[in-house]
């Protein structure tokens, strides 16, 4: 049977369950994914950028909470809203600043985009733009762990919207099955696209959705990245222990639209203001840095050398030409390769 | 009479449809409630309900399957799969079950299923949202497949397509929604207000699915094609200065063979344009049909202007579009020989 849901929710009265190192490492990567994000947001106002841009900004702590409790050569595996997950995964912002404008130094040389990124070297598996794909595809990459026995384990990464497709399930059930080593992690953010969640789906916990097949689910604050690690930690220590997968959901909520043009009819703006106020992850980290002790003038030095990185990849990705059009026909098949 | 855009004219089809027809049903990704990430479903909801218009998870299997299954018992679905690139994991169910369930169950049963789809690129939308899958379902036998290519024709096939008995692919050429797209990305956006078929009936009519439309007469070469590729074919023909005959063929199954073998038997040359990469694409079945009926008229060999075999490009994506150069420059090489 599947163990009890557990919802580990925000406690700011809480002692701290990672070093203060670590606390201010999370607080520099959350602060680098959401700068990056705002400077996407400008370079696509300013025509740098074209096609489909969708931007985690809100949503920092869960990837930077989940990276936080694995280990070097564990896989990262994600759906079109990617650009925080190939940061976290230590991927160079200059990189993905430049596939985000399609450019020759982007890390498929222009070619993904936005959606569809990768980097062998750091053991990311991507950038998917359908839906749910990567559920199926994660799963088969802890398949691939199992049969080598290599103590790996896959986050895999999806939102609640592809949460309902038909392979997830069809996913849970073969990893059940063969217990691989893959943590599901639904990003619930409450929309996908303009469908809020509830006119999706009847279940009201995304976490029991494995309970079938007795994958064990639990519930995680997803604007506090301290408590998802917490859970992150859990559910990896699960599955390296040879248990199979493990189900997280972990409640979490975007501030801008599901892409660069969204109407946004399908919230308030009192909502998206609410959270922002009340529950912002990086304000969170801040406040909690500054009563711990952290001098102020300690985390200027932190905005302030995210800013710098930022700025350069930015630049670096304005600067970068564009793809050869030769590039057109290179790597459809190994025959193609790039030289 | 209204003007419409290709949106608008496809929402008005599935209004009229929807107040004509009580068994019509409008569902998928986004559809209801917050009307269509291209707004074609705007307002049906306030409409007609939530019973008629509705969301759905995201699980393309599953909504096809199950429009099958309404349409077998009586409804009319009209289903919208988000992006054309999206409708892969309902493959299964469009090629076993709604398009064979007629001969299997000797005419007992069909599955009138309409599949509205946004397809084809020039919108920056990279490989996962640029896709023109056409031939990989007229290759299916037991479906039509049906792509517009301007406002008048988008509401009145999509009418006959509601209309008719069998499953409808039905593609709506995304870069086309709000404008005749030449190819020429960097001239300023046409509107469709400007372009004669714009001006659409509030009420029901039908245009007949399978039969082409000639949008530009001439002597000198027939040029088959569709969708969004009729823009660019005539803007095409004035840069390479040819005399050509454009046939927008509308629908490729039903395909409207008596057009094309009576241009083409009067130009004696064909040039075949579309967005879809080459290989097995469309245009090699359009290319064996000329050869087939009009072998002895042909004065040259048949050449296809179409998208490059590669996957659709995030970057480059003007070199990968058959824009209005390529179609010039196989104009003149339909006209060297």
């Amino acid at each position: 049977m599947a163990q009890a849901t557990e919802v580990r929710r925000r406690n700011k009265g809480r002692e701290l369950s990672m070093s203060l190192e670590e606390f201010t490492k999370a607080y520099h990567d959350m602060l680098l994914i959401r700068r990056f994000e705002e400077k996407a947001g400008q370079l696509y106002g300013m025509g740098l950028i074209g096609g489909f841009c969708h931007l985690y900004i809100g949503q920092e702590a869960v990837v930077v909470g989940m990276l936080s409790a694995i280990s070097e050569g564990d896989q990262v595996i994600t759906s079109y809203r990617d650009h925080g997950h190939m940061l976290a995964s230590g991927m160079d912002p200059r990189g993905v600043m430049s596939e985000l404008t399609g450019r020759r130094d982007g890390y498929s040389h222009g070619k993904g985009g936005s959606m569809h990124m990768f980097s062998k070297a750091r053991h990311f598996f991507g950038g998917h733009g359908i839906v749910g794909a990567q559920v199926s595809l994660g799963t088969g990459i802890a398949f691939s762990n199992w049969y080598r026995n290599n103590d790996r384990i896959c986050l895999t990464f999806f939102g609640e919207g592809a949460a309902n497709q038909g392979q997830v399930f069809e996913s849970f059930n073969l990893a059940a099955l063969l217990k691989l080593p893959v943590v599901y992690v639904i990003e619930n953010n409450r929309y996908s696209m303009g469908t809020s969640v509830d006119r999706a789906t009847t279940a009201k916990d995304l976490a029991h959705n494995g309970a079938a097949w007795g994958i064990p689910g639990a519930q995680a604050d997803g604007m506090d990245v301290v408590a998802v690690k917490e859970a992150a930690e859990i559910a990896v220590a699960w599955c390296r222990a040879g248990k199979g997968p493990y189900l997280l959901e972990v409640k979490t909520y975007r501030y801008r639209g599901h892409s660069m043009s969204d109407p946004a009819r399908y919230r308030t703006r009192e909502e998206v203001q609410q959270m922002r106020a009340e529950h912002d992850c990086i304000e969170g980290a801040r406040a909690k840095l500054l009563a711990l002790g952290v001098e102020e003038a300690a985390l200027k030095k932190i905005d302030d050398e995210v800013k710098r990185i930022i700025q350069d990849a930015a630049d670096f990705a304005e600067k970068s030409p564009d793809p050869d059009p030769a590039e057109l026909f290179t790597d459809v098949l190994k025959e193609d390769a790039a030289a | 009479m209204p003007r419409m855009n290709m949106v608008q004219a496809l929402n008005s089809a599935m209004d009229v449809m929807m107040a004509r027809d009580e068994n019509v049903v409008v569902f998928g990704e986004d559809v209801g409630y917050f009307g269509g990430v291209f707004r074609c479903t705007e307002g049906l909801q306030k409409k007609y309900g939530r019973d008629r218009a509705f969301d759905t998870p995201i699980a393309e299997s599953g909504i096809l399957a199950a429009a099958i299954g309404m349409g077998v018992y009586g409804l009319r679905p009209v289903v919208e799969i988000q992006f054309a690139d999206y409708i892969y994991p309902a493959t299964d169910q469009l090629v076993s079950t709604a398009a064979r369930l007629r001969y299997r169950s000797a005419g007992a049963f069909t599955a009138p299923i309409t599949v509205r789809s946004p397809c084809g690129g020039g919108i920056f939308g990279g490989q996962t949202h640029s896709q023109s899958p056409e031939a990989i379902f007229t290759h299916v036998c037991g479906l039509k497949t049906v792509i517009p290519s301007n406002p008048y024709d988008a509401k009145g096939l999509l009418i006959s397509a509601i209309e008719d008995d069998d499953p409808v692919i039905f593609l709506e050429p995304k870069r086309i929604y709000n404008g005749p797209f030449d190819g020429h990305h960097d001239r300023p956006v046409i509107p469709w207000s400007e372009h004669p078929a714009s001006e659409v009936p509030a009420g029901h009519y039908t245009v007949s699915l399978g039969q082409a439309a000639c949008v530009r007469p001439g002597a000198e070469v027939t040029v088959l094609t569709y969708g969004t590729m009729v823009h660019v074919a005539l803007a095409g023909a004035e840069e390479a200065g040819v005399d050509a005959e454009i046939l927008d063929l509308r629908t490729l199954i039903p395909l409207d063979i008596e057009t094309i073998v009576a241009s083409v038997g009067k130009t004696g040359r064909c040039l075949i344009v579309h967005e879809a990469t080459r290989t097995s694409g469309f245009g090699a079945e359009l290319a064996a049909l000329v050869q087939e009926h009009c072998f002895y008229a042909l004065e040259a060999p048949i050449v296809r202007i179409t998208g490059w075999d590669t996957p659709y490009p995030h970057a480059l994506e003007w070199d990968y579009f058959p824009g209005p150069r390529r179609v010039a420059e196989g104009l003149k090489r339909v006209m060297a020989d």
